[in-house]
């Protein structure tokens, strides 16, 4: 049995790189914020007799400790349930010795919205923000299956909080260039014809801490900042055709309720093409964290532009120069300028099994899985390299492949023991395909001579080394 | 009020027309049917919510402030998180407000609203919607417009004597205005 390390991961020395403070400051918090995730796993499974594995869940053998527990419970007596040891959103119940010797739960004992299983533990990691309120949490995506994120495992941006909103008193008003300005109630918008449609959000900061060198230890540190869900509600269009847009309309504010009152300016073309203002997610009202009651939507661009609580559209013909379009969200490259409206997010993949913090058991077979998603459409391939690059196979892509949606992709591998180096690639309906980083980084400069910070639109191969004993690491910039 | 039901293709008529008014096109003809939905909102309930302000000067309401009036409302509302040097406290998460003007794209690039935000009428706008933190949308427009001036002092970018209203904002060049350019990509090239 491995002993674990008492003193944690170690992570790499940044002292190398003339880092302004602030970045320097960012990638050390989250390093010590994943440390701290880490540790506190493996300290779970010091105490399970399940640490050995590919996917080490400490739970399914703690969880046995409630037996003795379950066992003084008289028959008949209602179920003993101890809410603050579940795992969230799960509760937690008594195990039987047999499952089969006694009678389940009751039906419907749930108050008819179910939860998932007590011994699933699967959760959001949030990067330690100074605040609470303006933070952020990334998806765990080691553990996805298919394409769908569960809703409650999206990941978050928030600037101001989470708001309350009565939806019932939650109005959409939009309003400028327009000839006739509307304000709408959510039963007003929920009348018109909807669409529902699957696709990712992606924060344009995703991978910020990988710029540089290998740092987080998990995909989820490295890219857990994409989720994808259904999303149904209104297309955009179908509003802009109600108010009558005037010509020479150009660019859209979209507002948030939140205390940040959230805006982004949005190009009109945009608008007109595939925006919508959804209301729904995954088949249910979509999440307060996700944006109750509405949420703009716009498939591919960087997550910070699909307003959320959305309450204004503003139609102009200037882009209006919030806050989140000038002093962030903006990319400064070599030349000193900053790229400003970088909507798009192009296309990525990220090999999610193995991936950093499992170890394989030992040689043989293993499926390679992952997902890859573009902002411009469709996932035409993805390449698999167990070899460091030097050779790449076309994996199989799970159908159906849907534009501008996570695309789960698999690659049948046998593992003879070796050392090996692990990544893939895609190239998306555009033709464009996956670059290195080392290539991303020598178009902007971000690695070259001077070191500026650009923290967003990292899209450049993720690589993970798999040791001879079977151990996973971070191994970004090797491919 | 009664309306035919819409049909498949009445409201492709409906969508494809309103294109061509965005366009510019046919402004004159068009009539589209509409479904109708929602009320029309007052000026009083727009101008409750509309409170964005652009570079060119729109937006920005009446009032006014001055520097010496804004380092007071600084020091009482801003302060504890930005710093009296306004070089922000350590774990408060706020942002540094001045300095590292020139650093951009230097190795010791440093952003701030005076060395990285190209329009002032950003700063008032944010200021108005989401600042200060614990009680966001509470300042005036006469506060918010002197915390600016003062920001817009201690930045080097207006005079001491200054007074910020809807006119003279407008008419702030900040440093950094020229330092955005579109985006460019793709900018790595492995088509196939």
């Amino acid at each position: 049995m491995t002993k674990v390390d008492d003193t944690g991961p170690s992570y790499p020395d940044l002292s190398g790189f003339d880092l302004p403070a602030d970045k320097l400051a960012q990638i050390k918090a989250m390093q010590e914020a994943e440390k701290r995730s880490l540790m506190a796993r493996k300290a779970e499974l010091e105490e399970c007799e399940c640490r050995e594995g590919m996917f080490p869940n400490p739970i399914a053998s703690r969880r046995s400790l409630f037996a003795g527990a379950a066992a003084a419970v008289a028959a008949g007596a209602l179920p003993v349930i101890a809410r603050a040891d579940a795992p969230p959103g799960a509760i937690e119940f008594d195990v039987p010795d047999d499952s089969t010797k006694v009678q389940g739960r009751l039906t419907n004992d749930d108050g008819g919205y179910g939860s998932r299983s007590q011994f699933e533990d699967e959760v959001r990691w949030r990067f330690p923000t100074a605040t609470k309120e303006s933070s952020w949490t990334m998806t765990p995506l080691a553990a996805g299956m298919g394409i769908i994120t569960p809703s409650g495992l999206h990941f978050e941006r928030h600037h101001g909080g989470i708001p309350t909103i009565n939806p019932a008193n939650h109005t959409l008003t939009v309003h400028g260039m327009c000839k006739t300005p509307k304000k709408y109630t959510m039963a007003d918008l929920k009348r018109f014809p909807s669409e529902s449609r699957v696709h990712f959000i992606e924060c344009s900061g995703n991978g910020l801490t990988e710029f540089l060198k290998p740092n987080l230890k998990t995909v989820q540190g490295t890219h857990g900042l994409t989720s994808t869900s259904e999303w149904t509600g209104v297309p955009l269009s179908t509003i802009l055709a109600e108010v009558g847009v005037e010509p020479g309309a150009a660019w859209i504010l979209a507002e948030g309720a939140d205390a940040a009152v959230m805006t982004r300016s949005v190009p009109i073309d945009k608008a007109w093409s595939d925006a919508m203002l959804v209301y729904g997610q995954n088949g249910e009202a979509i999440r307060p964290e996700q944006g109750y009651p509405l949420r703009l939507l716009l498939p591919g661009f960087e997550g910070n532009t699909h307003i959320k609580w959305l309450r204004r559209l503003e139609i102009s013909d200037k882009p209006f120069m919030t806050r989140e379009e000038t002093s962030k969200y903006t990319d400064v490259v070599k030349d000193g300028k900053a790229r400003q409206f970088t909507f798009m997010m192009e296309a990525k993949s990220v090999v999610t099994f193995p991936s950093g913090e499992m170890k394989l058991p030992g040689p043989g077979f293993y499926e390679i899985t992952g997902i890859a998603w573009s902002g411009r459409g469709r996932i035409k391939d993805v390449e698999v390299t167990t070899d460091g690059g030097k050779t790449w196979h076309y994996a199989s892509m799970q159908g159906p492949i849907l534009p501008i949606a996570h695309t789960r992709f698999r690659f049948p591998w046998m593992w003879d023991g070796n050392p090996a180096l692990i990544a893939s690639r895609c190239i998306d309906e555009t033709g464009y395909m996956q670059p290195t980083i080392a290539q991303i980084n020598e178009v902007r400069g971000v690695n070259g001579s001077a070191k500026y910070g650009s923290i967003y639109h990292l899209n450049g191969i993720m690589a993970w080394a798999v040791a001879a004993d079977g151990t996973v690491t971070n191994a970004a910039h090797q491919v | 009020m009664t309306k035919k039901p819409f049909t498949r293709v009445s409201m492709h008529t409906a969508l494809s027309v309103s294109v061509l008014l965005a366009s510019g096109a046919f402004a004159a003809t068009a009539n589209a049917e509409k479904f109708g939905f929602g009320t029309t909102p007052t000026a009083e309930e727009i101008a409750a919510i509309n409170i964005d302000v652009m570079p060119d000067g729109r937006g920005y309401p009446s009032g006014s402030g001055t520097v010496a009036q804004g380092k007071e409302i600084y020091t009482q509302q801003c302060a504890s998180c930005h710093g009296d040097d306004m070089q922000s406290v350590k774990g408060t998460g706020a942002d540094a407000l001045i300095g590292g003007r020139g650093s951009i794209g230097t190795e010791k690039t440093k952003k701030t609203v005076e060395s990285y935000w190209p329009y002032a009428s950003t700063l008032f706008d944010y200021i108005k919607r989401a600042m200060p933190f614990t009680a966001p949308g509470s300042l005036t427009n006469d506060e918010i417009y002197a915390v600016s001036a003062y920001i817009l002092h201690k930045g080097n970018i207006i005079d001491a004597d200054a007074t910020m209203n809807a006119e003279t904002m407008s008419k702030v060049e900040m440093p950094n205005k020229d330092g955005f350019i579109p985006d460019p990509r793709p900018d790595v090239f492995n088509y196939r």
